[in-house]
């Protein structure tokens, strides 16, 4: 099987030859080479663009501009992103986040996308060459989305207000059975004002834990005044089945971690 | 078949080739080239068989494609020893009986150069996360971690 690889210099170009059938967009390689590793033979030609501006990370003013082709390894290693890296370092290993992309992940099937769940969480927006959307309006169409995603923009979250939480069963790293992010501001007495909450693998993509939020509002994040919280947490969720873990696993142990992340 | 060139430095060595356009790395290096250090075990970025360090960065060889590796510096364990002498690495491994297939060897011995020429001298927790990306299924690891550790000291020794 051969497959064409075409290279551009700018997103405009190659937004176009991506219309083509057949064709995908080659970021890190992580999932577009596995597949056809695998023999999906579904792609036959790929595109990639070797513009350096996809490769930036701008931080100024508490807003932080991640170019689609920056790396897992960028962040993690970034001084102004040290509330990101714990996201970040959670993808794959060291080789892993040497090539995975901010843009690619954001495509990342479940039980994939960890990063994309912290995106969900901060509210991030997506940009690509025709406009900016939302990333929960992104994730909810990206199947059929067919615009280079160029960048990704979020406002800088303080460390102690962004909690990130990987599970896997294998030791240092798996597999997710699942991710949690979560972004909350805490008033003075520690009562929470906002909440802003990602899972990963309790959809095909990540969602947002809607009603937790809105349980978490005003309580204390003692084990007592989240219990309620915790309990709405299986709202709307549909866990993945994979050889890592079940839905119905998936689903019961949701809780205890959302528990362990959100108690101080 | 469309046959695509590419030229890079491999173990500081200039090599050109022509491979199939959408060829991997991996392919390039061994079925071409000749390089088989690195191993194919998954062709799917989970067991680390095939790392190789481009450009002074650790990558999986069988998700990079060839082509884009135009002007890059590549190294693979095949190019560590120096006139018969082995790399303290590759000495480290076999002193402390760290490789007993060798299938993963080559890939991590590339996982732990990288750490070790950013870190001289690493904690175990270190090492750890450094061959996190790389599965051994024969030694359970833990000999590997201390192959790591003595050719860190080796090293330090030498440098000392």
């Amino acid at each position: 099987m051969s497959l064409a690889l075409q290279t551009f210099s700018s997103v405009k170009d190659a937004n176009a030859a991506l219309q083509a059938a057949g064709t995908r967009y080659l970021g890190g390689g992580t999932l577009v080479v596995r597949a056809t590793n695998e023999g999906d033979v579904s792609v036959s030609s790929l595109i990639r663009v070797n513009d350096p501006g996809l490769s930036q990370i701008a931080v100024s003013g508490g807003k932080v501009r991640l170019g689609a082709s920056v790396t897992m390894a960028a962040i993690a290693r970034h001084p102004e992103l040290a509330a990101l890296a714990p996201a970040a370092r959670a993808v794959g290993g060291p080789a892993i986040r040497n090539m995975a992309t901010v843009g690619g992940n954001l495509f990342a099937p479940a039980p994939y996308g960890d990063f994309a769940a912290a995106l969900l969480a901060l509210d991030a927006t997506v940009v690509a060459e025709d406009g900016e959307l939302p990333v929960e309006t992104f994730l909810a169409d990206r199947d059929t989305n067919r615009a280079i995603v160029t960048a990704v923009g979020f406002s800088l979250p303080k460390a102690e207000g962004f909690r990130f939480l990987k599970v896997s069963r294998v030791k240092p790293k798996g597999v997710s059975v699942l991710s949690i992010a979560a972004l909350l501001e805490l008033a003075s007495d520690g009562t929470v004002t906002s909440a802003r909450i990602a899972l990963g693998c309790m959809a095909d993509r990540p969602i947002r834990a809607l009603a937790t939020e809105k349980a978490l509002l005003g309580c204390k994040l003692t084990p007592q005044e989240i219990a309620p919280a915790l309990a709405a947490s299986s709202e709307g969720i549909a866990p993945i089945t994979d050889p890592i873990a079940s839905a119905w696993y998936r689903a019961e142990v949701l809780p205890v971690h959302l528990g362990r992340l959100l108690s101080n | 078949m469309a046959k695509v060139p590419v030229q890079f430095t491999l173990n500081g060595s200039e090599k050109a080739e022509f491979v199939e356009s959408g060829a991997t790395l991996l392919h390039a290096l061994r079925d071409k080239i000749g390089d088989t250090s690195p191993k194919g075990g998954c062709h799917q970025g989970t067991c680390g068989a095939c790392s190789v360090i481009i450009d002074g960065e650790l990558r999986l060889s069988c998700l990079t494609l060839a082509e884009t590796c135009g002007g890059a510096d590549i190294k693979t364990t095949a190019g560590l020893a120096e006139g018969g002498v082995l790399h303290p690495l590759q000495r480290a491994f076999l002193d402390a009986f760290a490789t007993q297939c060798g299938f993963c060897t080559p890939g991590m011995i590339m996982a732990a150069k990288v750490l070790l020429d950013r870190t001289p001298n690493p904690s175990r927790e270190d090492v750890v996360e450094a061959l996190s990306g790389n599965i051994c299924r024969c030694t359970g690891y833990e000999p590997i971690i201390q192959a790591v550790l003595i050719a860190a000291r080796a090293n330090s020794q030498n440098a000392a």
